[in-house]
């Protein structure tokens, strides 16, 4: 709008000059004016507000986060505020990641780091957050774009480039390891990372990159019907990586005419996009402020509204060397937070009444705790009647057997690329 | 792997299979499955050489051996087509096959994702991750872009999105 307007100032401009009679330009003038006042009230639409330096909880419409503070009155979050202490990393600002991107702008977060490769399309428009006019931008740009003039307390990192790449990968690792924002934080520069992209090799990169720095992580996804999804909680070592469950690998024989006619494109919606987005949100604000119950699992099944959660331990044979190490070092730590699992129970019982809860127990009923009995059963199973052995090794044989494998004969790398280089060039 | 045509069958079995499971953050592992995949490739190349159906040229791009580049043909009513082929080793390998790209194709099919990619997500995926670490660069030409040439080519040529380089200088000279 704002060239139009300059370019009718201009032909204005030209037609005054061009005309002789003096009588005529009064008018011409009078136009001139209007343009003027037209393009400044188009100004005025964009002021952006100014950061805000502390989080307010004064209820008054000038202020961006008031009812977010009322979380904090509500009793649901201890300290809102340290919101903006937290950096999050969201991987891919497509569907899910831009609209979470958005949510966690509007939550006041500390700082963003965006990663993204690709351009917006029309195509793209069936979902939220991005805009007709942005087409053609990167996502990262138009994302920045958007998320400035929400919320420009927010601290925003935009990255365009491909994570599953070498070059890629070193720079989203450095950028996860930069402390520059809070100098003083412990472990990498990141509370949390969001995968938020629409490919195993992508999650497979970000799983890499989240095992070896320690990094505790969140996935999405969206299945490629768009009818149902699911988010999970990730801390290596823990709980189980993206590779100690492979997807089940069902190679069925493929006649290379079958590929000819189905479409690449997969669905999608921007409901359970949308679904999904919040999902993910919710979880990161349960876990980064710490209210409620962080899940470890959770689907959703938007046919049958049914909404799954599990836990997943960690497999002793994942194929990650990465993912190993770091739950060979949970496992190390298992004393220490035993100890203060029972130090905690111990606190509370401690600070429960030391009466007897009811004064006669006339039918000598007791409670047993069933988790103790369903372990000691679980040994029972482990341990084989005498004489018997197993035919098959357990976990940790196998990983041992495994390294044993034969180093295969060592040929020069550079004798190698001379005889492919040949081979091509006859 | 019932449904492949009995050709392509044979010539896999006589790629070497790979046993190193290292990707490019590996360091001296790397090299070692460098050094097997240039085994398998060398092999493969001169398979095809040996039985004339030589169809495509590929060498490392960087020392490192992460990107490669090169050349692939398919010839289709006795015309030769040639484009460029490029791929990057990703991170995850080879848990996750690289991708292959064919980027002056991109924009003209739909079994493409963008950079020109080429989909190889149901007729390929599955077998390579049924067969790691065993499968290489040399696999993924054989089963994942030989297949793809041989269905999308043929498409792309009689609807016309492709024209034969002699086609196009004739017609621009006229």
């Amino acid at each position: 709008m704002e060239e139009e307007l300059k370019q009718m100032l201009n032909e204005l401009n030209s037609l005054k000059q061009s005309i002789t009679d003096p009588s005529h330009r009064a008018p011409i003038d009078k136009l001139q004016l209007h343009v003027e006042r037209l393009a400044n009230l188009g100004n005025s639409g964009l002021v952006r507000r100014s950061k805000v330096k502390d989080m307010s909880a004064e209820v008054v419409d000038s202020n961006p986060y008031s009812r977010l503070m009322a979380l904090q009155r509500m009793g649901i979050v201890e300290n809102y505020e340290s919101i903006r202490e937290f950096s999050v990393a969201i991987v891919g600002v497509g569907g899910v990641g831009s609209v979470a991107a958005e949510m966690l702008t509007r939550c006041g977060i500390g700082r963003l780091l965006l990663y993204d490769y690709d351009k917006v399309e029309l195509a793209n428009m069936n979902r939220l957050f991005f805009r007709p006019e942005q087409v053609g931008m990167t996502k990262t740009d138009a994302a920045v774009q958007t998320l400035s003039d929400i919320n420009p307390d927010v601290v925003l990192e935009s990255y365009t480039l491909n994570i599953t790449t070498v070059q890629g990968f070193d720079t989203f690792m450095s950028s996860l390891e930069n402390k520059s924002f809070r100098p003083n934080k412990e472990g990498s520069g990141v509370d949390l990372v969001l995968s938020c992209v629409d490919n195993y090799e992508a999650r497979m990169a970000v799983n890499q990159a989240c095992n070896e720095l320690n990094q505790t992580w969140m996935e999405s996804g969206v299945s490629e019907d768009a009818v149902s999804g699911h988010i999970q909680l990730l801390i290596p070592g823990e709980t189980a990586c993206f590779a100690c469950a492979p997807p089940l690998v069902v190679a069925s024989g493929v006649d290379e005419r079958t590929l000819k006619r189905e479409g690449v494109c997969a669905a999608s919606l921007p409901t359970t996009m949308g679904v999904v987005a919040g999902l993910l949100v919710q979880n990161t604000l349960k876990y980064l402020l710490k209210f409620g119950q962080v899940s470890p699992y959770l689907g959703y099944n938007s046919l049958k509204d049914f909404f799954p959660t599990m836990e997943m331990k960690p497999n002793p044979q994942c194929s990650n060397a990465a993912c190993l190490q770091r739950q060979k070092e949970y496992s190390l730590e298992k004393p220490a937070r035993d100890a203060a699992a029972k130090a905690k129970i111990e606190a509370e019982a401690l600070l429960a009444t030391e009466a007897p809860l009811h004064l006669d127990n006339e039918w000598s009923i007791s409670v047993v705790d069933e988790s103790e009995l369903a372990k000691l059963d679980v040994k029972a199973s482990d341990t084989l009647p005498e004489g018997l052995t197993r035919e098959l090794p357990s976990a940790d044989e196998y990983q041992t057997l495994r390294d044993e494998a034969p180093v295969s004969t060592i040929d020069d790398l550079e004798d190698l690329r001379k005889q492919l280089e040949a081979l091509n060039s006859a | 792997m019932e449904g492949w045509d009995p050709s392509t069958k044979s010539t896999l079995t006589q790629i070497p299979l790979l046993t190193t499971k290292a990707g490019p953050r590996d360091g001296a592992a790397w090299t070692q499955r460098l050094k097997e995949e240039y085994k398998a490739l060398i092999a493969y190349t001169q398979m095809n050489k040996s039985k004339d159906n030589d169809w495509f040229r590929i060498s490392a791009a960087n020392p490192e051996g992460t990107r490669w580049t090169g050349k692939c043909w398919y010839v289709h009513n006795l015309l030769k087509y040639e484009f460029d082929l490029q791929f990057d080793i990703p991170v995850a390998y080879p848990a996750t096959a690289p991708e292959l790209e064919l980027p002056q194709l991109d924009g003209k099919t739909q079994k493409m994702y963008r950079g020109g990619k080429i989909c190889l997500t149901v007729h390929f995926k599955p077998l390579w991750a049924k067969n790691c670490p065993r499968f290489g660069i040399a696999h993924a030409l054989c089963l994942g872009l030989a297949p793809w040439l041989a269905a999308e080519i043929p498409i792309l040529v009689d609807s016309g999105m492709i024209k034969h380089k002699d086609d196009t200088a004739s017609s621009s000279e006229s």
